[in-house]
C-alpha cells in the first residue's frame, strides 16, 4: 500500500509525560529533523493534546499527506478521532518510535513517498475472515 | 483538573526569508516541547499545518520584524537574536500564559482511547468504570468524557472490554498500548468476569485495608456470603494479573460511595442500551 505523496507534512511526538518512546530514539530523530533543513511540526505529547482535545490536531490532522512519527498507529488513530479530528487513513503514515530504530523511522520520514498505514475497520477487524 | 477544550501555544520558529538560522536550533526546539508547547519549525519546501485561531507566537533573529497577514488569533512576534534556548522557554512561557493558551505538564495524560474499528457499542467499560470516565453520546455511542478522571497507570477497564478495543497508548504492553490485536491476545483480553459480580464495594475496601484486622473483620462479616467471596476472587484476580496498582487501590473510595457509583454507572449503561423508543 504505497501512493506518491509529494512533500507529506511531517509531525513528530516527544511523548513528553511518559517513558514509553525510547529516549535516545526520539532524541536521534528530533535531531535529524532539525539538522534536515526542512519543515516540520513537533507536539509536546499527542495523548495530552487528544485529552485536552485540543483543537491544534484538527490542524494537524486536516490538509493533505502527513507522516507522524508517535507510537502505534492504532493508538494514533484513536487519539486523533478523540479530539474529533480523524486523520486520512489514505494520506497518513505512522511511524512507531516505540519499535522502530531512530534511523528507519527517519527514512521513513525523509522518503518521498507516502506508505499509508492508519488502520481501518476492515483491517483490523475484517468482516468476512478468509476460510 | 478540569480538562477544556483548550489550545496549545503554537510556536513557529521562523527561518527564512529576513531571519537568520537558529544557532541552538535542536536545544531550543527540546527546551519548548519539554514545557508542552506545539512547534512549527518553517523551511525548504515542505508544507506546514496552515493557521488556525490557535494563539500563536512566531520566533526569529530578525532584522526587522516581519508582518504577518490573513491571522485570526492573537499573534506576537519575538525577535530572540540575544536569547538562549533557556531564556527562550521562558520568554516562550510568558507568551503562554498572557495569551492564556492550555497550561501543561499537571496531570501525567493517562486515560482510555477506544478503537471504533473494534468496538460494539456493548457498555461494559461503562459499567465497570466506578470513576465516570466513560459516558454516551447522543447518539449512545460510548465515549471517554472525563479523561481526567481516570486513575492514573490503572488499565482495569482495557481487561474487561470482550474486544480488545481500549487502548492505553502510554501502556508498558501491547495490545492496551494499541500495538495490533492478535487472536491469542482476545482470548487473553476476556477476563470472563462477571462485571456485575466486581461491583461490590466491599471487595474494594478489603483490598484497601489490607491490615490482619481488616482481614479478619472482612471474613467474619462476610464469609457466609457466597457472591460476596465470588467478588473478591474476580477483584483479586485482576489486582493480583498487575493491572490495577496497589496506588489505585489504596485510594478508591468508601464501599458505600463504591456501591452508589457503580449504581450510577450501571444505570447510565441499562440506558444507553435500551431501544430507542
Ligand atoms: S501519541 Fe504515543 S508517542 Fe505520542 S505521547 Fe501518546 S503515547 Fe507518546
Ligand atoms: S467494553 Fe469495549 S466493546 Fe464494549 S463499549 Fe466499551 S470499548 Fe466498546
Amino acid at each position: 500500500m504505497s501512493e506518491t505523496a509529494p512533500h507529506p507534512r511531517l509531525l513528530y511526538c516527544h511523548c513528553q509525560y511518559a517513558q514509553v518512546v525510547p529516549k535516545e530514539v526520539k532524541a536521534a530523530v528530533l535531531e535529524q529533523l532539525c539538522q534536515s533543513g526542512t519543515a516540520f511540526e513537533a507536539v509536546a505529547d499527542l495523548c495530552e493534546m487528544a485529552a485536552r482535545r485540543d483543537p491544534a490536531l484538527k490542524r494537524l490532522a486536516g490538509t493533505g499527506a502527513v507522516k507522524i512519527a508517535a507510537c502505534f498507529p492504532r493508538a494514533v488513530k484513536g487519539l486523533f478521532h478523540q479530539a474529533d479530528a480523524d486523520l486520512d487513513p489514505q494520506s497518513t503514515e505512522v511511524l512507531n518510535m516505540r519499535t522502530l530504530a531512530a534511523g528507519e523511522v527517519c527514512a521513513r520520514l525523509f522518503a518521498t513517498d507516502l506508505a499509508a498505514n492508519v488502520p481501518t475497520k476492515a483491517s483490523t477487524k475484517p468482516e468476512n475472515p478468509a476460510p | 483538573m478540569a480538562l477544556r477544550d483548550s489550545s496549545a501555544l503554537r510556536v513557529i520558529v521562523y527561518e527564512g526569508p529576513g531571519s537568520d538560522p537558529l544557532p541552538e536550533r535542536l536545544a531550543t526546539i527540546t527546551a519548548l516541547l519539554e514545557r508542552g508547547h506545539a512547534v512549527t519549525r518553517t523551511g525548504g519546501d515542505r508544507p506546514v499545518a496552515p493557521a488556525d485561531a490557535a494563539p500563536t507566537l512566531v520566533l526569529g533573529r530578525f532584522a526587522q520584524a516581519p508582518e504577518f497577514s490573513g491571522t485570526t488569533a492573537e499573534w506576537r512576534v519575538r525577535d530572540i537574536t540575544t536569547l538562549n534556548s533557556a531564556q527562550i522557554a521562558d520568554v516562550v512561557e510568558s507568551t503562554r500564559a498572557e495569551l492564556g493558551a492550555a497550561r501543561h505538564g499537571e496531570w501525567k495524560p493517562w486515560f482510555p482511547v477506544i478503537d471504533y474499528d473494534r468496538c460494539t457499542n456493548c457498555m461494559q467499560c461503562l459499567s465497570f468504570c466506578l470513576f465516570g470516565v466513560y459516558g454516551v453520546d447522543g447518539e449512545r455511542q460510548i465515549q471517554v468524557q472525563n479523561q481526567d478522571n481516570c486513575k492514573t497507570n490503572c488499565p482495569a477497564c482495557s481487561r474487561v472490554c470482550p474486544e480488545a478495543a481500549i487502548m492505553f497508548p502510554k501502556y508498558k504492553a501491547g495490545p492496551i498500548n494499541g500495538d495490533i490485536v492478535s487472536d491469542a491476545d482476545l482470548q487473553k483480553e476476556k477476563m470472563k468476569v462477571d462485571i456485575s459480580a466486581l461491583l461490590g464495594g466491599d471487595v474494594y475496601s478489603m483490598l484497601r485495608l489490607r491490615s490482619d484486622k481488616a482481614r479478619s473483620r472482612f471474613s467474619k462479616e462476610r464469609d457466609s456470603d457466597k457472591a460476596l467471596t465470588e467478588r473478591q476472587k474476580c477483584l483479586v484476580k485482576l489486582a493480583e494479573s498487575g493491572d490495577i496498582p496497589p496506588e489505585v487501590l489504596m485510594s478508591l473510595p468508601s464501599p458505600e460511595e463504591i456501591a452508589r457509583r457503580a449504581e450510577e454507572a450501571a444505570a447510565k449503561a441499562r440506558a444507553a442500551l435500551e431501544p430507542l423508543g
